[in-house]
């Protein structure tokens, strides 16, 4: 069993981390598109963002130096990232389910780096965790993963919950958004029974971190919370592979679409990248655009078939 | 109303429209139109255009798209759709918004946020086929589907839709029932982007098909790239008009005007929607009059477009975008010109100032400004004697989406209108909270089939509301009201709004550009300026 658990949870982590850097990789090598940014735009001038201005509400803009707003940004992005804002504001019903769903993730995510954090300690520098900071370790991680547990439990039920009985989003869901709830409540679920129901002999989730990081294939991990590990390992494999990645899309669509103003000056980077797309050879078929396949976006947009034609 | 239609419903073989809306369904209106009764009949699609054209998505027809002749005919442009459909995808062929529309496609989590946002959603009494996400998600079928060739696991995890022309000609003209206003993007928890959606679904018509409206591109971009400007007005008519202007301008205000034509090395070259020249002829006299009184040293350009600053290839084609463009920043290089300035014109601000500042290059990047700011340094700046009480009537102001939510210029305007203005309120929600006028992306001037309909029933009723709750305290008839919208597009919805209920007969609402209460307020002219008829 513990040797499933190993590559359980090594695989997991593994397919976690490199399907999230494809994916965010992806995104980046796109090119840089046209401007399409939505106002507010937090990191302009302050006096700006509170109205949702920009920078064109300034006569002659091109002549200001522009600063960065950076504690605007964060002002907005943080508690964004942490209490979801944007849906609060806009969606609260929908809020009132997934604000707990999402903060039980980020428990249990800080559940992972704690038990973790005494793994490594436990084996590096076992004389300074013995004692009170493991103690101290011990109830931090488990209050955080109950809580965490419990949130994100209850979270994906009631968000299941309301996926099936609310006619606004049942028109839009397909099997697999009931599945994507459903794994996380019967992972997350086997976990905290597993965990729950072991005997105070058994490891718990500090030993079996310490027997992974050791290999230690004696470990006996108790059926159950092996169980809800491997499940655990699973979705956190399966997450980045589908549309609940969207902790990485979120950050494309913030900071380089809608907050994304950044100008194009002469010589810039920018410019030279622009210059490098108009010499793409597009495709499209229809006749006005002129596409053959052999002519460059910079002669198509400088070509004008109409010109000198009578009306 | 007709039943919750489902996404299945788009892929249906049979003509039947699938939505259909009756004065009962839509969001009720305030005083005095508070009633359905008081609202006007649909006018009904004629047999001639139901026989002809495909009709099969709700009452109305925006594109007219001919039927296919052949079961063969219908599989090619199933075909030419899912090969436009790739193309969407590739970056030689969509370097310009390539990222974006990925990112929307792949990270919706269809919580239908966005859809509490739509003004035509909301207005149409919440028919499922204006939800945001309707348009969306089967784009985003077809994505999974066609694109990246998802089999059965990726229709279990994304959903399944049936590939056929019913579906694709319904998705032609579903296109065209958003504003692109963008309202939605900007309540998505996760920043995806229905109003984008909607834009690369007209790109992909019109880039790889030649399907799109008439009215943006036959009668739209092509004719400004033939004779240089939308309206059909050479340069030499627009001298001549321009001319017809000052001479009134003159007669109105007491005020010697001559506008200046290609002046090289000025400070300023304004580029009006050429629309007003003919729709709105006060507002470029208006114009041209403040600049002036002002000691600005600015010019027109009668370049081919460099006097007409639409540039309707942002609402459906990158191609007829970005010809356009140029010749707009051309027109200002041939002149040398120290900046070009947008005159009263929503989407030639984003085209010009935002959207083309990445397909300007080298020295065809000009500096480009709104007159927004232009006019707040003039007048906040006591370049002109201003006299408000002469403006001494409610005003409320219109944000055109693309000069507010989409380009963030929201302050110039309303400090104008404080100054001059002293009965000036809010719509609420304004700035870059607010409702489109439902002219937005083109609607203004499309009134083909019973279009117009559509537009003053669903997409525009929520600014319909807007206006009369802004003017509820004075919705009297003895009281002359002014909405002023500093954009060509919206004033043309409210023009043909307004006519439609009748409202500057009835309740005397009457609506009107910025520089137009500017010149009203002027000591130096003629009392009188706006003369409060209906034009």
């Amino acid at each position: 069993m513990s040797v499933l658990v190993y590559a359980a949870l090594c695989a997991g982590a593994i397919v976690f981390v490199v399907a999230t850097a494809v994916r965010a990789w992806m995104y980046a090598r796109t090119p840089i598109h046209l401007r399409w940014e939505l106002y507010p735009v937090p990191h302009e001038d302050p006096e700006k963002v509170k109205h949702g201005g920009s920078y064109f509400e300034d006569k002659d803009w091109w002549t200001h130096r522009r600063r960065f707003n950076l504690a605007g940004e964060l002002r907005v992005m943080v508690p964004e990232m942490l209490f979801l804002n944007a849906l609060r504001e806009h969606n609260r019903k929908l809020w009132i389910r997934s604000f707990p769903f999402h903060f039980g993730l980020y428990m249990l995510a800080g559940t992972c780096g704690l038990v973790l954090v005494a793994a490594v300690g436990g084996l590096a520098a076992p004389a300074v965790m013995a004692g009170t900071l493991a103690a101290l370790l011990h109830v931090l991680y488990t209050a955080c993963g109950v809580a965490g547990t419990a949130l994100a439990v209850t979270g994906a039920i009631a968000l299941l919950h309301r996926r099936l009985t609310d006619p606004e989003l049942k028109t839009y869901t397909t099997p697999g958004d009931i599945f994507n709830l459903l794994f996380f409540v019967v992972a997350f679920g086997v976990l905290a029974a597993g965990f729950a129901l072991r005997s105070p002999q058994e490891p718990g989730a500090v030993a079996v971190v310490r027997g992974l990081l050791t290999f230690d294939t004696a470990l006996r991990v108790p059926a159950l919370f092996g169980a809800g590990l491997v499940l655990c390992a699973l979705l956190a494999a399966y997450i980045p592979l589908t549309h609940m990645a969207h902790f990485v899309g979120k950050y494309f669509t913030y900071h380089s679409v809608r907050w994304n103003d950044q100008v194009n000056l002469r010589g810039s980077a920018i410019e030279a990248k622009l210059t490098e797309y108009l010499t793409y050879r597009p495709t499209w078929s229809a006749a006005h655009v002129g596409a053959d396949g052999k002519r460059s976006w910079a002669e198509i947009a400088t070509t004008n078939p109409w010109e000198g034609a009578k009306k | 109303m007709t039943e919750r239609i489902k996404l299945a419903d788009m892929s249906r073989r049979d003509r039947e429209p699938l939505a259909h809306l009756e004065n009962e369904d839509l969001m009720p209106l305030p005083v005095p139109l508070d009633s359905p009764d008081k609202d006007h009949a649909w006018a009904v699609l004629s047999e001639k255009v139901t026989g002809s054209v495909e009709c099969g998505l709700d009452d109305t027809c925006a594109i007219n798209i001919p039927q296919p002749k052949s079961p063969e005919e219908e599989n090619e442009l199933v075909r030419k759709f899912l090969a436009g459909l790739d193309k969407l995808f590739t970056r030689e062929n969509n370097w310009t918004f390539l990222q974006p529309l990925l990112l929307s496609m792949e990270h919706c989590a269809k919580c239908q946020t966005c859809s509490d946002a739509c003004h035509i959603f909301e207005a149409s009494g919440g028919n499922e086929l204006y939800r945001p996400t309707f348009r969306s998600e089967i784009v985003r079928r077809l994505y999974f589907k066609s694109v990246k060739h998802g089999g059965a696991l990726s229709a279990w995890q994304h959903g399944d839709i049936e590939i056929n022309w019913p579906l694709v000609a319904r998705l032609a003209e579903l296109a065209y029932r958003c504003n692109l206003c963008r309202r939605c993007a900007q309540t998505c928890p996760i920043g995806a982007d229905n109003g984008l959606v909607a834009h690369e679904l007209r790109k992909l018509f019109s880039q790889e098909l030649g399907i799109n409206a008439k009215e943006c591109h036959d009668n739209g971009s092509v004719l400004q790239l033939k004779v240089g400007s939308s309206t059909g007005m050479s340069s030499l008519v627009v001298k001549d008009n321009i001319e017809f202007i000052d001479e009134d301008m003159m007669d109105r205000t007491g005020i010697k005007v001559e506008t200046p034509w290609d002046v090289e090395g000025a400070d300023v070259l304004l580029i009006h929607n050429a629309g007003e020249i003919l729709a709105w002829p006060e507002n470029p006299g208006a114009f041209a009059l403040i600049l002036s009184a002002a000691g600005i040293k600015w010019t027109l350009s009668s370049e081919l477009a460099g006097y007409d600053s639409i540039n309707y290839g942002l609402w459906y084609d990158d191609a007829q975008f970005a010809r356009v463009a140029i010749k707009h920043a051309q027109a200002a290089k041939k002149l040398g010109v120290k900046k070009i300035v947008l005159g009263e014109c929503g989407h030639a601000h984003k085209a010009l100032s935002v959207i083309a500042d990445r397909v300007l290059t080298g020295d065809l990047n000009i500096p480009r400004e709104s007159s927004m700011t232009l006019l707040r340094d003039i007048v906040l700046n006591d370049r002109l004697k201003l006299d408000p009480s002469r403006n001494d009537f409610p005003v409320t102001l219109h944000d055109p989406c693309n000069l507010v939510r989409l380009m963030g210029v929201v302050e110039p305007q309303r400090e104008i209108v404080r100054k001059i203005c002293p009965q000036f309120r809010e719509m609420e929600p304004h700035g870059v909270d607010n409702y489109c006028c439902g002219g937005g992306s083109g609607f203004a001037i499309m009134s083909g089939n019973n279009f117009q309909d559509w537009r003053f029933h669903v997409s525009g009723r929520k600014k319909l509301e807007q206006v009369l709750n802004a003017f509820s305290d004075c919705i009297d008839p003895s009281i002359n009201k002014y909405i002023c919208a500093p954009c060509s597009n919206c004033k043309g919805q409210f023009r043909d709004m307004l006519a439609y209920y009748d409202l500057w007969n009835k309740n005397r609402i009457l609506y009107g550009g910025l520089v137009e209460l500017i010149v009203n307020c002027m000591v130096d002219a003629k009392p009188g300026f706006i003369d409060w008829e209906w034009h």
